[in-house]
């Protein structure tokens, strides 16, 4: 099993969601965070005053999938998330070791879908 | 090059502003400052008429800013919600400013054929503390001017919510001086001004349901067509981000809405008194009647149904205040509720326009059901100097009730089609889809208004 946090532009989220939706990868976790990558952050101006290097909103999606779910997974947010340009965000993959279910107490890869 | 022009066409009203100025500072002194004590004639001005069309004043300005201006600012997403708020300001602003410079004089100077005002009141010259009987014969003229200054000031802010979340703030601006000039001012002298046709036909509005409400609404029609739909509309809904701003901007709507009805009567008398109640009455009717269809069709009374509610029955009350029995009032807000919600919620979605914030179908349809509804339930009995409606005897007031709708909607339909069109070929009406997505806060202003963390 393995676990995909990506980070992508909050703008980007309904593109991605959809994508997600098409390959039936129904569950996964969002959340508004901020950060910044490469570009180290936004600048605003307020009252005249530029303030350099604000942190960018960005959203966080969390998904659990099992090894043959991976690639398409992947694919789908790259789809729904890119546009070429800086601040795309980035998808980091990681080693699940086990999946509960609380309602059942289901374990494993049944209990990750 | 486009930020640039805009950026001019402000700078050119200030420097207007201070061409008249010098003419200005001589004003006062044709108007005798001190007579002779002894010799004082009684002075026309009462100064409980003047205290509180003041606070009145104070109270429609309160209308647009923060009213309104939380009242769309709730409906938008999270990512819009400082640019819709700050139109509203900035009309209030930017019509501030042209009323004084030259719209005052289009819309109330002396006559040119019937149709608009004249432009011998540039800068106010001539618009002094001596009262106009034309308009108000117990108030200083000025007073009258800078109420007026309200109405003139909310009526384009109105039509903000049919363009919301997509609008370009540079063509925004010119759109809303252009329309001010060509299509308000007119429109306000015919109805009110002295020697416009309407008046003079007597159509009958007692605080702006044609000049204001239609005349914004059909606008905002027109505005929503040519600017076309949100990305995503309507399959994605874009769900209004705090109902909390919505429910006290709809409440702060309604508190100065006194000020708007209650102060046409342009003095503190009985039909300022008989205006507030049919105001209060109608806005509480309607609120009621458009909670219970939402119960009744939906499941559950909501929140936002009820504002609109309220919106509606005021918008339908305003051009009958002065005219209507308080039990008139409760018939306008059974009808306009019942009217506003077929408009909102089954022909919006039947015909798939994107009015977003129902700038139409509660300004220019509540408008049109209260001008109407004049004709209908207006009597002498309340307003000697108003007429009786259908229902009183005078099926003729209703025929030049319609008169003035059909005319209201047909100019603001021209010109702003026109308006539009001219504007779309060369600023360009709506942001690209990449600043539509990002939000028009940190596209258009380069502010946000929430953070996150902090």
């Amino acid at each position: 099993m393995k676990y995909v946090i990506a980070i992508i532009q909050p703008h980007k989220l309904d593109a991605v969601m959809k994508e997600l939706e098409d390959k039936e990868i129904h569950l996964k976790t969002v959340s508004n965070v901020l950060g910044c990558g490469r570009q180290k952050g936004r600048t605003e101006v307020y009252r005249g005053v530029k303030e350099a290097g604000n942190l960018i909103k960005k959203v966080k999606l969390e998904i659990g999938v099992n090894e043959k779910f991976l690639e398409q997974t992947i694919a789908a947010i790259v789809k729904g998330a890119k546009t070429g340009n800086i601040g795309d965000g980035k998808i980091f993959v990681m080693d699940l070791d086990e999946v509960v279910r609380i309602r059942t107490e289901e374990r494993g890869g049944v209990a990750i879908g | 090059m486009k930020k640039i022009l805009v950026v001019l066409s402000v700078l050119g009203l200030m420097l207007g502003a201070g061409m008249l100025f010098a003419e200005e500072a001589i004003a006062p002194a044709t108007t005798p400052v001190c007579a002779v004590p002894a010799a004082v004639p009684v002075s026309p001005i009462n100064t409980g008429d003047t205290a509180w069309i003041l606070i009145s004043t104070a109270l429609v300005m309160m209308m647009t800013a923060p009213g309104l201006a939380m009242f769309y600012g709730g409906l938008v997403r999270r990512k819009n919600v400082l640019s819709t708020m700050v139109q509203s300001f900035f009309l209030l602003a930017l019509i501030s400013v042209q009323w004084v410079l030259f719209g005052y004089s289009l819309a109330f100077g002396p006559d040119i054929g019937h149709f608009i005002g004249s432009l011998k009141w540039m800068g106010l010259q001539g618009v002094g503390m001596a009262p106009n009987p034309d308009y108000a014969a117990t108030i200083p003229h000025s007073l009258f001017m800078i109420y007026q200054m309200m109405f003139a000031a909310i009526t384009p802010a109105l039509i903000t919510g049919a363009f919301a979340e997509r609008i370009k703030f540079s063509t925004f601006v010119v759109f809303s001086l252009l329309w001010a000039t060509l299509v308000y001012d007119p429109i306000c002298h015919w109805v009110w001004g002295s020697g416009g046709w309407l008046r003079n036909m007597g159509a009958l509005d007692f605080a702006g349901g044609t000049v204001v409400h239609i005349s914004s609404g059909v606008t905002a029609l027109i505005f929503a067509l040519m600017i076309g739909k949100r990305k995503g509309y309507p399959d994605n809904p874009a769900p209004p981000h705090n109902m909390v701003f919505t429910l006290l901007g709809a409440a702060l709507l309604w508190f100065g809405w006194f000020g708007f009805n209650a102060g046409s009567a342009l003095g503190a008398n009985e039909l300022a008194v008989s205006a507030f109640i049919a105001t209060n009455t109608a806005a509480a009717t309607a609120a009621l009647g458009w909670m219970c269809l939402d119960w009744f069709f939906n499941g559950s009374p909501t929140v936002l149904g009820g504002a609109s509610g309220a919106v509606a029955g005021l918008v339908a009350i305003t051009p009958a205040a002065g005219f209507v029995t308080p039990m008139g009032a409760i018939m306008i807000g059974i009808i306009v509720a019942l009217v506003c919600y077929t408009a909102v919620v089954v022909i919006k979605e039947k015909f798939g326009y994107d009015d977003s914030l129902d700038a139409f179908g509660v300004h220019g349809v509540g408008g049109t059901v209260g001008a109407l509804a004049t004709g209908l339930f207006a009597t002498k009995l309340v307003n000697a100097a108003g007429n009786n409606g259908l229902f009183y005897g005078n099926a003729h007031q209703l025929g030049i009730q319609a008169i003035g709708v059909l005319a209201t909607i047909g100019y603001a339909v021209v010109v702003s089609f026109v308006l539009l069109k001219i504007l779309d070929k060369t600023m360009g009406l709506r942001v690209n889809e990449e600043e539509e997505l990002m939000g028009l806060d940190v596209t258009q202003h380069k502010e946000t208004a929430y953070t996150l963390i902090d």
